[in-house]
């Protein structure tokens, strides 16, 4: 039963939240918090410290800590299956529709926009993470000093070492892995 | 079947699995750095998928409701093998946070304390900036390679007003999307 009520929460959760990530915190904070009382605010808080450490999107893994605090095992993958039926349902749905007239002239006008769009997205998310990964801050510190003082020289010796990696067509996955135990490697010297 | 998704086999079936598992696993952060490694692997390594595809079905994930990433993978699963295919995507996403969070959510306060695992996950956060970048600057060198275009314009002009001005995603997609088809409109009525 209980399982049922978190696949029908997570569902609603997952078909309005819009815009991803963050926008979809305080949704999620309201129903999982204020409405069920599943998990304490701090709880709540402390899955997105958990989210900003942790692979995976934060709406799949608030649902998994949630349904894991209520339910156990079923109750976390009743979640999570839960938040990406929606999701599931809609991009089917769309997808037909778009592969069968995708190649109509509106829709290819709409799309040329929008390429050029995704790749601007791309390189906006590029350097964020860059200036997440050398100066632990999401955006760049204002000044020639404080980027001094921020600057951490181990990070940048692996993101260039796996920039290196990536332009000669390394294995991405070799990449995430080896970078994962250089940061740890560096950090214990 | 659609006729736009091909017959793919066993083999495909568990290569799809398992990149898509392992990126999910390893890629800390939001959707455009998935798409960026799914785009790496899907395109430049197995070339199941072309660029522009990937780019039309990310700016479809980003526009649906829902998780950026988990979109991105059904509609990418989709477009190389029907239904089947994007249910292995969407697993191969699913699973890896799902595992990850059920472990951490026993022994939170270990986790979060524990040096090691704060510095590997600092080492893949650099790990997975060095591969958008890389992902990045392909794409606009490939865009820059066309001259200059009214997609260039669209990119350097929603590049600035995201990253410089922060002004909404939402907005900067209903608007890019909008000039696109007036532009083809105009284009068509000369």
């Amino acid at each position: 039963m209980i399982c049922l009520l978190l696949f029908w929460e997570f569902a609603k959760i997952g078909l309005v939240c819009v815009g991803g990530g963050y926008a979809s915190m305080p949704l999620i904070e309201d129903a999982v918090v204020h409405t069920y009382h599943w998990l304490t605010l701090s709880e709540f808080i402390d899955i997105f410290t958990i989210s900003q450490m942790t692979p995976g999107p934060i709406g799949i893994n608030a649902a998994t800590f949630a349904g894991m605090k209520v339910a156990g095992l079923p109750g976390s993958i009743a979640a999570t299956l839960g938040f990406v039926t929606p999701s599931f349902i809609l991009c089917l749905t769309v997808a037909r529709f778009f592969f069968r007239y995708g190649n109509i002239g509106a829709i290819q006008g709409v799309l040329n926009g929008l390429r050029p769009a995704v790749v601007a997205l791309i390189c906006a998310a590029g350097l964020s993470f860059v200036a997440l990964s050398l100066f632990d801050s999401e955006t760049f510190p204002a000044s020639c000093a404080a980027m001094r003082e921020a600057f951490d020289p181990k990070s940048a010796l692996i993101l260039a070492l796996a920039l290196t990696a990536a332009r000669r067509k390394i294995n991405v996955i070799h990449i995430l892995l080896a970078s994962g135990v250089l940061g740890v490697a560096l950090g214990m010297m | 079947m659609d006729e736009n998704t091909k017959k793919r086999d066993g083999h495909f079936y568990r290569a799809l699995f398992c990149s898509t598992f392992l990126i999910s696993a390893f890629t800390v952060g939001g959707g455009f750095v998935i798409i960026s490694l799914l785009k790496a692997k899907y395109v430049d390594e197995f070339g199941w998928l072309e660029d522009k595809e990937t780019l039309d079905l990310a700016a479809l994930a980003q526009s649906m409701p829902g998780v950026m990433a988990v979109n991105a993978s059904i509609l990418l699963g989709y477009r190389m093998a029907g239904i089947l295919g994007a249910l292995t995507a969407l697993t191969a996403t699913v699973l890896p946070p799902l595992i990850t969070i059920s472990l951490i959510a026993q022994a939170y306060e270990a986790f979060a304390s524990s040096p090691i695992v704060r510095l590997a996950l600092k080492g893949m956060q650099c790990g997975a900036t060095a591969l958008i970048l890389n992902v990045a600057v392909d794409l606009v060198r490939k865009q820059w390679g066309q001259g200059v275009n009214l997609p260039l314009l669209i990119l350097v002009a929603t590049f600035v007003l995201n990253f410089f001005f922060d002004v909404n995603l939402m907005i900067l997609v209903v608007v890019d999307g909008l000039v696109g088809f007036l532009f083809l409109r105009w284009a068509e009525a000369k």
